[in-house]
Order: C-alpha cells, then sequence, then structure tokens
C-alpha cells in the first residue's frame, strides 16, 4: 500500500478525474460521430423515389425498394423459425426442469452460440442450405441461418422474461387446481409477453444489420424477390456493395441512413420496453 | 416443483425436444463446417497451414500464419484502444459523473452498439483510411485502420459490461473506504476495481470475440494482403477476411482451405467463449 500512496493522493485523483473525463468524451464523440456523419449525408439523399423504386445500373440509379423487401422477408423468416425454438427453449429452461446438468448444458451451448462470429454462421449456411439442400442462395437459405443466429438472443431475454414473472403468480394459480401447462400458458406467459417482444424486436435489429452471414447464402442479386427461392440483396449487403466497390457515394450514404435509422428506432423501442418490463420487476 | 399430470409430462417431453434441438445448433454448425474443413488439414498437414506464411490458393500452397499473425494483432490493436477508453468511460459514468448525466449515456451507449459493423467499415474507409494515408504514410488500409475500427466497435460491449460489474459492487465496500479517510480515485483503484475485476474481464473477453469474429468491417480498411505485415501502417488480412474475400469464387480445395480457415477461427472463439464463461461464473459465486 505504502508505495501505491506514493503521490499526494488529492493531486493524483485530480489527475485521474481528469484524465478519464476527456476519455470518456473521445469514445462518446467518436460513437456520435459516426452517427452523425452517416445523417448527415444520408439525409439529403432519401426521399419517396428513393424508398419505392428499385435500384438501377447496378444501383448507380435509382432507389433501394428491393433490397427493403429482401430485408423484410429475410427478417421475417429468422424470427418465423426462431421464435418457436427460442421461447420454447425459455420455457423448457424456466417452468418444466430444476437447475442441473441438462440445463447447464443448453445454457452453456447458447452462450457458445451467441458468441460465434457471423461469418461462420454464413460458412455453415453456405454449405447445408445452399449446397447440401440444394435452396440456393435464396431468401430461404439467408432466414434459416440468420434464425441460427438471433436465436441465443430470443432464448436469453424469454428466459429473463419468464423468469420475472412473480412466483406468487403460478402460486396462486396452482392453488386455483390448474396444471402447469395451463399456468404456463394463461398465467406466465401472459405476463412475459412484452418481455418475449423485446428479445424479438432486438433480434430484428441484429437481422436487419447483417451482412457476413447473409452475403454467401442470400447472395446479391437486386432483382425484386419473388418467392422463397430467389436469391437476393438485403439493405446491408446492398450497402456494402456499394460502398466497398465505390458503386455510388450518395448511394451508399442513403442506404447507410435507411439502415441506421431502422436499427435505431427498433433499439429505441426495445431499451424502452426492456425498461418498463424486464428490469423493474426483477 | 409440483407434481405433473400425464399432459404436462407430455409438454415437458415436447420442450425438452424443442431445447435440445436448439442446441444441436451448435452441434450441427461445428460438425458441418469442421467436416469441411480438416480433411484437406490432414492432407496438408497440420504444421503448414498454421505455420506455413505462403497463401497461394491456386498453387495449393495454403499457409494460413499471415491470417492468424493479423487476426491476433488487429485483435490485439483493438483492445489496446477499445479497453482504456471503455474502461475509463465506464467508472467515470458509474462513480464520478452526476446521476443524471450517466442515466443519459448509458442508453446513448447501448443504442450505439446496434449500429451494423458495416457501417463503421464505412467511416473508417471515408475517413481514417485516407487521414493515416496522409499523415503516416503507406497505403492507409492497415493494421493500424483496422484496430481503431475495431477499437472504435467493441466500446459499447465494453463500457455497457464493465458498468454493470462496477454497479454491483456493494455502496459498503465504498462507504468503508472512504471512511478510512482513502480518496474517491484510490477507492476505486483499490476497492472498487478488484472487486469487479471478474466482470470486467468477463466484458473485455466478449469485446475481443467480437473483435476477432468481425469481417465487414475489417475487410473495407484492413487493405487485405496476404502477408504477414511488417509495421502497423502496412495492410494485413484478417482469418475472416479470407474466407469472406475467397468464398464467392472458390471450389475444390480452395473452398476447403477456406472453411479450415473457418475451423481455426472457430477454435480460438471457442477458447475465448470457454474463458469468458468460467470468469463469469466464478463473478456470480462470489
Amino acid at each position: 500500500m505504502g508505495q501505491q500512496l506514493r503521490f499526494n493522493p488529492k493531486r493524483e485523483q485530480q489527475i485521474a478525474q481528469s484524465l478519464m473525463y476527456f476519455m470518456t468524451a473521445v469514445a462518446i464523440l467518436v460513437l456520435v460521430f459516426i452517427l452523425v456523419v452517416i445523417l448527415k449525408n444520408g439525409l439529403p439523399q432519401l426521399s419517396l423515389e428513393f424508398l419505392t423504386r428499385n435500384p438501377a445500373d447496378m444501383g448507380r440509379e435509382g432507389g433501394i425498394l428491393s433490397t427493403i423487401v429482401a430485408t423484410i422477408f429475410l427478417t421475417f423468416i429468422a424470427l418465423l423459425v426462431a421464435t418457436p425454438l427460442g421461447v420454447g427453449t425459455a420455457i423448457y429452461l424456466t417452468e418444466y426442469t430444476v437447475e442441473g446438468r441438462i440445463t447447464r448444458i443448453i445454457r452453456f451451448g447458447a452462450e457458445c452460440l451467441a458468441g460465434i462470429p457471423s461469418i461462420i454462421f454464413g460458412l455453415f449456411g453456405f454449405i447445408l442450405f445452399v449446397n447440401k439442400l440444394k435452396f440456393g442462395w435464396s431468401i430461404l437459405s439467408g432466414g434459416l441461418t440468420l434464425a441460427f443466429m438471433v436465436l441465443p438472443t430470443i432464448i436469453r431475454t424469454s428466459e429473463e422474461a419468464i423468469k420475472a414473472v412473480p412466483a406468487a403468480y403460478r402460486l396462486v394459480s396452482f392453488s386455483l387446481g390448474s396444471t402447469r401447462w395451463q399456468t404456463v400458458t394463461r398465467v406466465v406467459l401472459p405476463s412475459a409477453i412484452p418481455g418475449i417482444v423485446t428479445g424479438v424486436i432486438l433480434s430484428i435489429g441484429r437481422s436487419i444489420g447483417e451482412t457476413a452471414a447473409v452475403i454467401f447464402t442470400a447472395g446479391s442479386a437486386l432483382r425484386m424477390p419473388t418467392s422463397l427461392f430467389s436469391s437476393s440483396r438485403t439493405m446491408s449487403v446492398h450497402f456494402y456493395i456499394l460502398a466497398k466497390e465505390g458503386v455510388s457515394m450518395p448511394k451508399a450514404y442513403g442506404t447507410a441512413a435507411v439502415l441506421v435509422i431502422s436499427i435505431l428506432v427498433i433499439n429505441i423501442i426495445t431499451y424502452y420496453l426492456m425498461e418498463k418490463y424486464i428490469k423493474r420487476k426483477s | 416443483m409440483t407434481k405433473l399430470d400425464r399432459n404436462d409430462r407430455l409438454v415437458r417431453l415436447g420442450l425438452l425436444m424443442i431445447a435440445l434441438s436448439a442446441i444441436s445448433v451448435l452441434a450441427i454448425i461445428t460438425i458441418f463446417i469442421f467436416e469441411q474443413g480438416t480433411p484437406i488439414m490432414f492432407k496438408y498437414g497440420f504444421r503448414s497451414f498454421l505455420l506455413g506464411r505462403d497463401w497461394y490458393p491456386s498453387e495449393k500452397s495454403f499457409g494460413l500464419l499471415p491470417m492468424i499473425v493479423g487476426s491476433l494483432l488487429v485483435t490485439f490493436g483493438a483492445l489496446m484502444i477499445g479497453v482504456p477508453l471503455g474502461l475509463a468511460s465506464a467508472i467515470f459514468l458509474t462513480e464520478f459523473s452526476h446521476r443524471r448525466l450517466s442515466r443519459i449515456l448509458k442508453p446513448v451507449i447501448e443504442l450505439l452498439a446496434g449500429i451494423p459493423s458495416v457501417v463503421y467499415g464505412f467511416i473508417g474507409l471515408m475517413f481514417l483510411v485516407p487521414f493515416i494515408r496522409e499523415r503516416f504514410g503507406g497505403p492507409g488500409l492497415s493494421v493500424l485502420a483496422a484496430s481503431i475500427i475495431l477499437g472504435i466497435m467493441i466500446l459499447p460491449t465494453v463500457i455497457s459490461i464493465s458498468i454493470d460489474a462496477i454497479r454491483a459492487v456493494p455502496d459498503s465496500y465504498r462507504e468503508g473506504s472512504i471512511a478510512l479517510g482513502a480518496t474517491k480515485w484510490q477507492t476505486v483503484r483499490l476497492v472498487v476495481l478488484p472487486a469487479a475485476r471478474s466482470g470486467i474481464i468477463a466484458g473485455i473477453i466478449l469485446g475481443m470475440g467480437r473483435a476477432i469474429g468481425e469481417t465487414m468491417a475489417v475487410i473495407m480498411v484492413a487493405g487485405n494482403a496476404a502477408d504477414i505485415p511488417g509495421s502497423i501502417l502496412a495492410p494485413v488480412r484478417t482469418l475472416t477476411s479470407n474466407i469472406a474475400l475467397e468464398m464467392a469464387y472458390a471450389s475444390g480445395e480452395h473452398r476447403e482451405a477456406l472453411f479450415a480457415t473457418g475451423v481455426i477461427l472457430f477454435i480460438i472463439i471457442m477458447i475465448l467463449n470457454t474463458m469468458a464463461n468460467v470468469t463469469s461464473t466464478r463473478q456470480r459465486k462470489k
């Protein structure tokens, strides 16, 4: 201790505090700078036409309608698959079993899945859905790959939402003679719904912003998707190609603005719901 | 747990099936990546993959050392930038700022965590790369650019997990230390940070996982030359970029070698996950 207190403690406190103040300012300014640059350059590009017309000339002209539609389709499929799987897993973990080896394995598996980089999901989706199952580069392959990617998020948020339902609710329901299933479906789930929805919305945000897992599974065709098996380009892939290959910077900024605004709106809704329904109760 | 009737047992069985199939996703991914990636490693030998310096897929030379070094370098660089900034911000927001300020800034930081990685890469390409090229020389697309962009990308993760870890330290620790005459900073350095250590480390490991697994942002700013970089201003290629850059046209052994790249990445990530899991369990038990 003696050696560590060599400096005048008051002086040390002042230095440390101003240093931290400075570093916090740097961190936050950098993050805000990114947001401001995208919105400042992107917002002037936005117009009704940009949102309602298909890209033309490889994205140099026209709008981004087909990429918006592709993003929505892909996200929809991902959630359609991941939500039942994730919520079912969460119900099993919280209501139908006691802590033990199986729950530990399931939780550890979900955590590992959450840590796998998206490019690995991309490789996997490419080999399984595109090649082995012969779905080709398609909305279906991309959607299923994304479903696997967002699954851990849905499991975790649903689990927290279900745990936040007070134990008294369940006890009252049992004491009235209901079975466990009745308790889960009529008492627990209705009060956990807002929390579960939060997890789903969070996953929508992740799906919209994903590039690496999608580019090798959904492909990058610029056509308007017509079926589950059409290859199509999502907003984030479109933005990546416009920016990386220098196709058109104004269009890239416009696409980025749409991407960032939709994700921010989704995250703000999520944040609001989380504050309201998950954190307060627990 | 109350007694289950027959229907409930059926439901439980069904839910167990769902839970297991959710987890089997992890197993399926592992099996597919290894099944595709390991045969070629056996064929040419692990040594030549891990230690080979030459990546010329058309001449059947699949040395991954430059990419392994590249991934480790940019991840290390990202930590050098992201951890001090992130940790300082977390300490400032929990211990030194007004409550109101931290109540506004924490959600802002968490919202920024949702910005897609391609956007970070794009900003790096438009602003950081030209800046490095003009100020420090070299192509601009470099280890330095990739490290800075990744460092910024992991900031929200490091900040919000460190804030949670620091907040979890009981106030009585701080009160005891202040009562003994320590200054606020001494309290933070000698009492709060040691108590929050394992939570903070878990946050850093998660950030590290994010940095090493990031693909698109790195491709846009790193230059992607498959050589071991001679300086931080030289271009670099990571394991993830190696896969993403060549997957579109690779076939045969070339494609298998890209899956082998995936295998190595997968192993590195699993080691990190297990480390994070162990440290965060230790924190919870305390």
